[in-house]
């Protein structure tokens, strides 16, 4: 990928017809395959016993960590729900931004397809998540809170978080890589391995970020009637309130 | 000028605007969350965990104005759709 090139969608490496098989295609493939033959690898020989092998070990604390994220988010709901979905985005994108670090790769994270189809996975996740909580008559009714007047408000704020969960991922990831690649052009010896340190950074934030986000927006569209407040996207302040609650059921 | 100088032109130039103005603001607004956070850090250091994942979470939001703008030059100078006009007929 060079310069003039604005993403991995523009590198087409097999072409048939209608079908383009490009960059972003392929490392997305590469990413799959590697995460699930990484973790087959590791959970062959899953155990119970006190001495646990390393890679279950690993996988432990990984999965322990998103976890106790999860909870702390929700207010102290149980995080298995969740850690289907959330985790595998995080993990997803997480591994996808930390493999730039091989010569080459082009993370599929810095095409818009591909965070436009996260965002649209989170945009989708969250009404099925609220649904399955609250019922369709408690779901919906968090788009007239306050009062009616707010229904176009709502919808449109569920539109354009979803727009921005895509374009933020996109612009970060992207930008990175561009970096990179002017750098390569001007000062090609030590900088760009500066900047490249600093993307993985970036990415690493970015895939919190995004995992993190999803799961706000899955917990204000699962908290709205349950209680009567409005959580919205600054509900991660909520946090202070919910941790002082005992569950209600 | 003929119409694909002017466009050509225009288009650098808003582009280095857009991202030298863009970021003006973004980048006052994470100062003065960071210079709270710290500080909110330094009285409460046990709330440091909270209080680092909320700004992160802050950051990310302050930061995609100037992603935006970012993502504007790139698309002013990689994928302008007003040279397909010119050039392309």
């Amino acid at each position: 990928m060079d310069v003039t090139q604005l993403s991995p969608d523009e590198v087409i490496f097999w072409e048939w017809g209608f079908l383009h098989i490009n960059a972003t295609i392929v490392f997305t493939w590469a990413v799959m395959a590697l995460m699930i033959g990484g973790v087959w690898l590791a959970t062959r020989h899953l155990t119970n016993s006190s001495e646990v092998p390393r890679g279950q070990n690993a996988l432990e604390v990984v999965i322990d960590y998103i976890g106790g994220q999860i909870r702390e988010i929700s207010g102290g709901d149980r995080p298995e729900p969740y850690l289907p979905f959330v985790g595998t985005v995080f993990l997803f994108i997480a591994v996808a931004n930390l493999l730039t670090v091989l010569p080459g790769y082009v993370a599929p994270t810095a095409s818009l397809s591909t965070t436009a189809a996260l965002a649209i996975a989170v945009f989708l996740a969250v009404p099925v998540f609220g649904v399955t909580r609250q019922g369709w008559r408690g779901y919906l009714r968090h788009y007239i809170e306050p009062n009616p007047i707010m229904l176009p408000f709502n919808v449109i704020g569920d539109l354009s978080r979803t727009l921005a969960l895509a374009v933020r991922l996109f612009g970060n990831i992207m930008s990175g890589t561009k970096i990179v690649a002017v750098l390569v052009g001007i000062v090609p010896l030590v900088f760009p391995i500066v900047f490249r340190a600093l993307g993985l950074l970036t990415g690493l934030i970015q895939a919190y970020i995004f995992a993190v986000l999803a799961m706000v927006y899955i917990a204000s569209a699962m908290s709205v009637s349950t209680e009567d407040e409005r959580v919205d996207d600054d509900s991660i302040h909520s946090d202070e309130r919910n941790s002082s609650w005992t569950p209600q059921q | 000028m003929d119409a694909t100088t002017v466009i050509g032109l225009v288009s650098v130039i808003t582009a280095g605007l857009t991202i030298a103005i863009g970021s003006i603001g973004p980048a006052f607004g994470e100062a003065r969350a960071l210079d709270r956070a710290l500080a909110s850090i330094a009285q409460q250091p046990d709330e440091a965990g909270r209080i680092t994942r909320t700004v992160f979470v802050g950051l990310a939001f302050i930061e995609s104005t100037a992603i935006y703008c970012f993502v504007i030059s790139i698309i002013l100078i990689f994928a302008n759709p007003f040279w397909n006009q010119v050039i392309g007929g």
